[in-house]
């Protein structure tokens, strides 16, 4: 395991973007955990000051302050917290979804596959905001009810893409091995199959996590995600935008959050995918 | 005829897979990879199966351990360990054995694969590969069952210490001797070889093979050893069978095959065989044109187009699979007319 963690390390540090990439990361991990004690200005999640209104940049609210007073750095700090919860949430269900159809799919081939294909590929013939957009419309504007429409626009994708690892993995003979010692299926799924066909997953789940900020951030935007007064990058730079000619730092510090975001995850994602390469691999 | 010490017996094996076309994936052919193969292997014995790339013979090994299904035909295996109380063995046929039947029948026969590096979870460490058929089958747990696989990993010359170890850390040969203690580990009767040593170095070619020997001794083993180098075959078998577009054209005790081969099939294969001396000339027989498609196979004998020796009859009636005495079997209109090349010897 250590001789693990230090081969991926080493690997690691030969791309400096990965280590950047994976610092940002933690940093954005830090600031959700600890965002009450490090946003200057926690209360004003809820609290509005009428005295304080569009207040520019400066040593006080060094993100300036909105429409209502609010200190936009703490409530950036604070949407780290909605952004990380949307991340690994949407994510985790999508995989849910996906991985074992996908597995099955491509595992045992046939009809079955056949049927479950088709079916994804209905989900993938939407463009997945437009999908995502349908089903958080109908099932009401709320931030759970957009993670939801995400995930649900999502899973294809995982499905895809772990069901074309699995469909070269059955082909291995240490699968056949497996059977001719009479392994049973779901044995073999889950100690043959699927281990081998993680990487790439892994890889695509920590890239997503930025576009499923990102999506969600749309969704909010257009307001059929968070509702006010939620702290969300998406929901802040709606409200913001009527403002943006006369007071900018409103929607522009939300906004660098989420590129900020986005680009981590899209470079520890492409730094992972160097590090867990099949073909650079030696574990 | 076979005496009571046969192990396995296969009659009229069939597997094809079928073509598929269009958008009805309609059935628009067969591709019979084993055509109506009858054989059988004696306990303790090494059947050797020879043939050219995709003649079949490791689709035959495959449906033989049913890790593929056969089309037709039956395989009777003569099961020690699923005897009822009473009986010394019992004779199942694996070809139509439930699934409960079937997988105790895996503690009667395993397989060694040709790759020694996709046929390792490379996930999954040496002590895991090789005590997974112990698990799946709950022989032995805990300490018990590190101390078996301690046992296998000795008996095929790795150390005990390399159970923590991953595949990827160990060279092919080394990696083929993990294959071998997994298909040790359920103490087999039968283990079906599938180009063991094919895919080694030929220096690691000549140990994994005395290793496979000496295991053969200890434990009683059966093998039936697949391989397209006569040389490695030659060395190991009792007996070969020679396999020609999915069906079995010549099966004989192996040094008969060599001096005395019937088949004309049998005959090119052995021209083919090197001999280590300068001054000997042999007769290369080169077959002409390429093998024939499985899924059409030739009219008649399925060895006519490419036989130097072939008549009319040839291309009209499919010879029988016949003994010419003293187990001699083949599959050969004019097997008891020609006079073939043999072998030098020595």
């Amino acid at each position: 395991m250590w001789r693990r963690l230090r081969e991926a390390a080493r690997r690691a540090k030969r791309n400096p973007l990965t280590v950047v990439g994976l610092l940002m990361v933690a940093l954005v991990i830090v600031l959700a955990i600890f965002a009450p004690w490090i946003a200057p200005h926690p209360r004003d999640i809820q609290v509005v000051h009428p005295n304080d209104l569009f207040r520019p940049p400066s040593l006080e609210h060094l993100f300036g302050t909105d429409e209502m007073g609010r200190d936009i750095l703490s409530r950036v700090i604070f949407g780290t917290r909605i952004s990380l919860r949307i991340g690994t949430l949407v994510v985790v269900l999508a995989l849910a979804i996906g991985l074992p159809l996908g597995i099955i799919a491509g595992t045992f081939g046939g009809l079955l596959d056949e049927i479950l294909m088709r079916v994804t590929d209905i989900f993938l013939s939407f463009p997945p905001l437009l999908l995502a957009m349908a089903i958080s419309a109908a099932l009401g504007p709320r931030l759970e009810n957009a993670m939801i429409a995400i995930a649900i626009a999502w899973w294809p994708w995982y499905a895809r893409l772990i069901r074309s690892e699995a469909v070269s993995i059955r082909e291995r003979a240490y699968v056949e091995a497996a059977r001719a010692v009479g392994t049973s299926w779901p044995r073999i799924l889950l100690r043959h199959v699927l281990p081998n066909c993680l990487a790439p997953v892994i890889v695509q789940a920590s890239m997503d996590f930025g576009s499923v900020i990102l999506t969600s951030a749309s969704l909010s935007f257009l307001g059929l995600g968070a509702q006010p007064p939620t702290p969300e990058w998406g929901l802040m730079i709606t409200v913001g935008r009527t403002f943006f000619l006369t007071h900018w730092w409103i929607v522009t510090f939300p906004g660098l959050a989420i590129l900020l975001a986005v680009l981590a995850f899209n470079l520890t994602g492409d730094g992972l995918r160097e590090i867990l390469d099949p073909k650079a691999k030696r574990w | 005829m076979p005496s009571d010490n046969i192990l396995l017996e296969v009659k009229h094996l069939k597997k094809f897979f079928p073509v598929r076309k269009g958008v009805l994936r309609r059935v628009v052919a067969q591709v019979k990879a084993v055509d109506d193969v009858d054989m059988y292997i004696k306990e303790g014995e090494t059947l050797g199966l020879v043939g050219e790339s995709g003649c079949g013979k490791t689709t035959a090994g495959r449906t033989i351990l049913r890790l593929i299904e056969p089309t037709g035909g039956e395989i009777l295996f003569r099961s020690k360990k699923l005897a009822a109380a009473g009986e010394e063995y019992r004779i199942v046929n694996i070809a139509t054995a439930s699934r409960r039947a079937l997988k105790a029948l895996r503690r009667d026969m395993q397989i060694i694969f040709q790759d020694p590096y996709s046929s390792l979870n490379p996930r999954m460490t040496v002590g895991s590969i090789v005590g997974e058929p112990l698990l799946v089958h709950g022989i032995s747990r805990g300490s018990e069952r590190e101390d078996r696989v301690r046992e296998l990993l000795g008996a095929v010359g790795l150390k005990p210490d390399h159970m923590k170890r991953y595949p990827h850390e160990f060279s092919g040969g080394q990696r083929q001797r993990i294959g071998i203690a997994r298909a040790l580990a359920l103490d087999p009767q039968l283990i079906v070889a599938d180009e063991p040593v094919s895919a080694l170095d030929v220096s690691i070619q000549a140990q994994v093979l005395n290793l496979l020997e000496d295991l053969q001794g200890e434990f009683g083993l059966t093998y039936l050893f697949i391989a397209h180098d006569l040389s490695v075959v030659r060395h190991i078998s009792d007996r070969v069978a020679v396999m020609y577009l999915g069906k079995i054209v010549e099966l004989v005790e192996t040094e008969q095959l060599f001096t005395n081969p019937r088949h004309p099939y049998t005959e090119a294969l052995m021209s083919a065989v090197p001999v280590p001396d300068p001054d000997y000339k042999v007769e290369r027989i080169l077959l002409e044109g390429d093998v024939p498609s499985p899924v059409n196979p030739p009219s008649g004998c399925y060895f006519h187009p490419r036989c130097r020796y072939a008549k009319e009859i040839c291309s009209q009636e499919l010879p029988l699979y016949r003994d010419l005495g003293g187990e001699h079997f083949v599959t050969c209109h004019f097997a008891d007319a020609l006079r073939l090349q043999p072998v030098r010897t020595g």
